[in-house]
């Protein structure tokens, strides 16, 4: 308002003010009042700002968004059973899952088993399976007893149990009526290692069944590490690029940038080859004689730890599951593969050895087979049991790191085809802190360390945040890698729910172990647009 | 350390400045020695993933290009154990040449009547064009890419422009969902889409009335136009994020300028904004391509064997017969990306230029 009264604070000024007019609005030229205008005029624009927004807006809702809600929500939904056995649905729904079954859910199931045998889609499959995730061993009683449903008679409580006395147990009761419920928490809490009882409780897992926790701190552990190691890795590399001059950190960048331009697929191939038992990094151990150096410290660093201190080292060992034989480096590699192989097969893999050429066998395999080819079986094995005894195989010459094909093999590939995520916006932060700032802490009489640690790297961390949750983020749902280089222990969540969506067809699960992973996602993402903001994610 | 090693620098300085200096240059080592070691290694003679002896002392037989000739053979009905043969080569070429010359002509022409089925001369190369495995990746690859990069890159434009005016509404929230294909894992998008994409979930069947019998749907997994929409989705956030950053730099006052001066608000687009943002909006573009061209996850859960690209053929090459062809495409897919990154960097360096951000 451009008119504004002046001493309008006498006494009894809020009635006087009441009586007076109230000041003309300022008018625009045709007639409307200005501040109205101003506003049609602002809202326009924003409506043109979100006009130009609104058509990828609704393309990421319909082919993003949406399919992944759609998909989540799959994960509490399960009709397979319900769908086509609408009769003993029903009944179990009034069963309170305790008591003794009744006669009413007998007659139910005996004729919901004989409509499904009638169905054109054969769907008794389908819901064996759908009762089989609940209680296994189930697939088959379904299976079997519509065969037989067909000629069934009342009283069908006795004619089921006479078919298959599991008709009796009450658990089979209760895992159809878990079974039956289409919309179901079931699956959430099998996600979570939890199991959903037919009386509405939510258990733990028995001990023998949890996997999925495992599963999913297996993953964080991968994700955690592959973020320390970039950092490691691309800290000094960082500090260097931000301190050379300009062309010479340029032409750095670009061995920066090149592995993030290159494909995925030809970096995990690249770390194949290079890793792998015959590949690039085993003979140039191998050649060089490295890995006998490695195995030959390894012994005496073990011998060492058992000297000085056997319980500290224990707990070590215990801690990060390291196997205290000093043959463990030894153990990983071929050879130890061998010998393993054969303790645990014996004649099985004996024969294996048998079909290799001579040319590919490892020592400890040609000494094994040739004491099976003249004394048997039982010689082999013990031979093979000699070898383990045997100090760590050192002096064998032919120790190949399993590299790949396990955890370590994700975790290198892993840390290499992430370390650009970490080294670029670390770069970019650390170009900014200017060097005249660590002059000056030195000239204050600080030390390399203490200026360093004190004034440098305070001002860096901004950057090993941002590099490090984009790594984590990154890491935490990664598929290829770990499918294609991870072996048993190097698979992460990511790859058991491409199994279950396309293997094992538990599309629920799968729906239910994805939507516990987007959950972790989507709190870092949060973190980092609270810490980083989305603005500053910065390429190349 | 700008201010290179002093002459005063202590013993330990000197050290210290030389380890760092060499721990450095091992992480260089480890982040490039993998992508070079593909290259030789691809001219194995032997359908080993390691260095023979024989390519240890340079001898020449020990290596051969038969890996590459392997991408144009697999597939095709020529011998495993013949050699290319070349010589019809540049008969096909110019076959295939004319023919799609005289294609466009009775194209635009319809009553041009010219025989176009020639005799022909050169069966491998036209085996190789339609059958060779490797091939029909490479032409996919390009397809899908193309297509997914057009989608993304021009909603993306759009959109960023809007991000970046002050006056937009519910800027952060809208950001945050667009950015998000960028870090929801692949696996969970795929595995979202295929399931709404399939039959039953399909959103374009929200519109079709009643039961349709599964031929008359749009079954959009298993199809190149589901997998052209996933791959967009995945390239629109690098498109936004590269041209909201070239818009930074931008000054509004030019369209304000040129929409006084008379100019409407598409030729005031075209004419002022894109000539400017152009470099961010190709390198955004070039994101989002080799976003689509590297995709794994989603080719694996939405497409068929017909439909295979380059990483997804690499993925079963790897999983199932293990062979130095893969090498010898790992070698030109860096050849690619090398050609990719020069181009991003130039586009980089010019738009910096001509925002006047940086001299050079």
């Amino acid at each position: 308002m451009a008119v504004t009264e002046v001493g309008t604070d006498a006494p009894g000024g809020e009635a006087r003010k009441a009586k007076q007019p109230k000041p003309a609005p300022l008018l625009a030229a045709d007639g409307t009042p200005l501040r109205k205008k101003l506003r049609q005029a602002l809202m326009l624009s924003r409506m043109r700002a979100f006009a130009l927004v609104a058509p990828l807006l609704l393309f990421i809702l319909i082919a993003f968004v949406i399919p992944i809600f759609a998909f989540m929500v799959q994960g509490f939904y399960d009709n397979e059973y319900a769908k086509f056995m609408p009769r003993s649905t029903e009944a179990l729904a009034d069963w309170d899952g305790e008591s003794e079954p009744t006669e009413e859910m007998y007659a139910a199931m005996v004729a919901d088993l004989v409509a499904a045998r009638d169905h054109p889609d054969r769907p008794i499959g389908r819901v064996a399976t759908r009762v089989n995730r609940e209680l296994s061993g189930t697939r088959s009683l379904f299976t079997s007893t519509a065969r037989k449903a067909a000629r069934m008679e009342a009283p069908f409580k006795d004619a089921m149990i006479k078919a298959d006395k599991d008709w009796a147990d009450i658990e089979t009761w209760q895992a159809v009526k878990v079974a039956s419920t289409a919309w179901t928490p079931a699956y959430y809490a099998a996600s979570l290692d939890f199991k959903y009882t037919a009386t509405g409780d939510i258990v733990r897992q028995s001990e023998d069944r949890r996997i999925h926790v495992t599963l999913f701190l297996r993953t964080l552990e991968i994700a955690f590490t592959v973020t320390v190691l970039t950092i490691l890795l691309g800290y000094p590399v960082a500090w260097l690029m931000a301190n050379l001059p300009l062309r010479t950190s340029n032409l750095l960048l670009i061995l920066v940038l090149l592995p993030f331009w290159t494909s995925i697929l030809v970096r995990t191939t690249a770390w194949i080859a290079m890793l792998q038992g015959q590949g690039v990094l085993n003979d140039v151990a191998d050649w060089s004689g490295i890995n006998s150096m490695i195995v030959w410290a390894e012994l005496r660093f073990a011998e060492l730890g058992d000297m000085l201190w056997p319980s500290v080292w224990q707990e070590i060992a215990n801690r990060f599951d390291v196997n205290l034989a000093y043959d463990r480096l030894a153990l990983a590699s071929l050879c130890a593969n061998d010998v393993n192989q054969v303790l645990n097969q014996g004649q099985g893999a004996l024969d294996g050895l048998a079909q290799r050429a001579a040319a590919d066998l490892t020592d400890c395999a040609t000494e094994m087979l040739a004491i099976y080819n003249a004394n048997g079986v039982e010689a082999a094995v013990a031979k093979a049991r000699e070898l383990k005894a045997d100090a760590g195989f050192a002096g064998y010459g032919d120790e190949r790191f399993s590299m790949i094909y396990n955890k370590t093999g994700t975790l290198i590939a892993m840390t290499h085809i992430l370390l650009p995520f970490m080294v670029l916006p670390l770069y970019s932060v650390m170009k900014t802190i200017k060097p005249s700032y660590l002059r000056a802490a030195k000239s204050l009489g600080a030390t390399n360390w203490v200026a360093f640690w004190r004034v440098y790297f305070p001002q860096s961390v901004p950057g090993i945040g941002a590099g490090a949750l984009l790594v984590f983020i990154l890491a935490i749902g990664y598929y290829i890698t770990p499918a294609l280089v991870g072996g048993q222990d190097g698979q992460m969540i990511s790859n058991f729910i491409d199994f279950h969506m396309r293997r094992s067809l538990n599309w629920p699960l799968a729906a239910a172990m994805g939507g516990v992973l987007l959950i972790f996602v989507l709190f870092f993402y949060w973190l980092y647009d609270r810490i980083v903001g989305i603005d500053n994610m910065k390429l190349g | 350390m700008s201010e290179m090693l002093p002459p005063y620098a202590t013993t330990g300085q000197k050290i210290w400045f030389w380890t760092f200096r060499g721990i450095c240059a091992l992480i260089f080592v480890f982040l490039i020695t993998p992508i070079l070691v593909v290259m030789p290694l691809s001219f194995n003679v032997e359908p080993y993933f390691s260095f023979t002896s024989g390519m240890l002392a340079l001898e020449s037989d020990a290596y051969s290009s038969r890996w590459y000739a392997d991408i144009l053979r697999n597939g095709t009905s020529w011998p495993a154990n013949e050699l290319l043969p070349w010589d019809g080569f540049l008969a096909w070429v110019w076959e295939s040449v004319y023919t799609s010359a005289i294609r466009t002509i009775q194209w635009i022409i319809p009553f041009w009547d010219e025989d176009t089925t020639l005799k022909p001369n050169s069966e491998f190369w036209t085996d190789m064009w339609a059958n060779a495995q490797w091939i029909r990746a490479i032409k996919n690859s390009f397809f899908i890419g193309i297509c997914a990069t057009l989608l993304s890159t021009s909603l993306g434009t759009l959109a960023a422009i809007g991000l970046s005016r002050d006056e937009m509404p519910f800027r952060r929230p809208i950001m945050a969902v667009l950015i998000s294909p960028m870090i929801v894992p692949l696996v969970i998008i795929g595995a979202g889409m295929f399931y709404f994409f399939s039959n039953d979930f399909n959103v374009f069947n929200w519109f079709i009335e009643g039961e349709q019998p599964p031929s008359e749907r749009f079954p959009l997994a298993y199809t190149y136009a589901g997998i052209i929409l996933g791959h967009a989705v995945l390239g629109t956030p690098f498109v936004i994020i590269t041209v909201t950053a070239t818009l930074v730099g931008f000054d509004n006052s030019l369209v304000r300028a040129s929409n006084s001066l008379g100019a409407n608000p598409v030729t005031t687009f075209f004419k002022v904004q894109m000539p400017l943002i152009l470099p961010g909006v190709i390198s955004g573009a070039l994101f989002a391509f080799i976003t689509s061209f590297d995709e794994v996850v989603i080719m694996l859960q939405m497409a068929t064997a017909e439909q295979r690209t380059i990483p997804r053929q690499m993925f079963s090459g790897i999983r199932e017969q293990i062979s130095p062809t893969i090498l010898a495409v790992a070698t030109i897919l860096v050849i690619i990306s090398v050609l990719l990154l020069t181009t991003v960097e130039l586009l980089r360096r010019r738009s910096e230029k001509l925002r006047g951000m940086s001299p050079g």
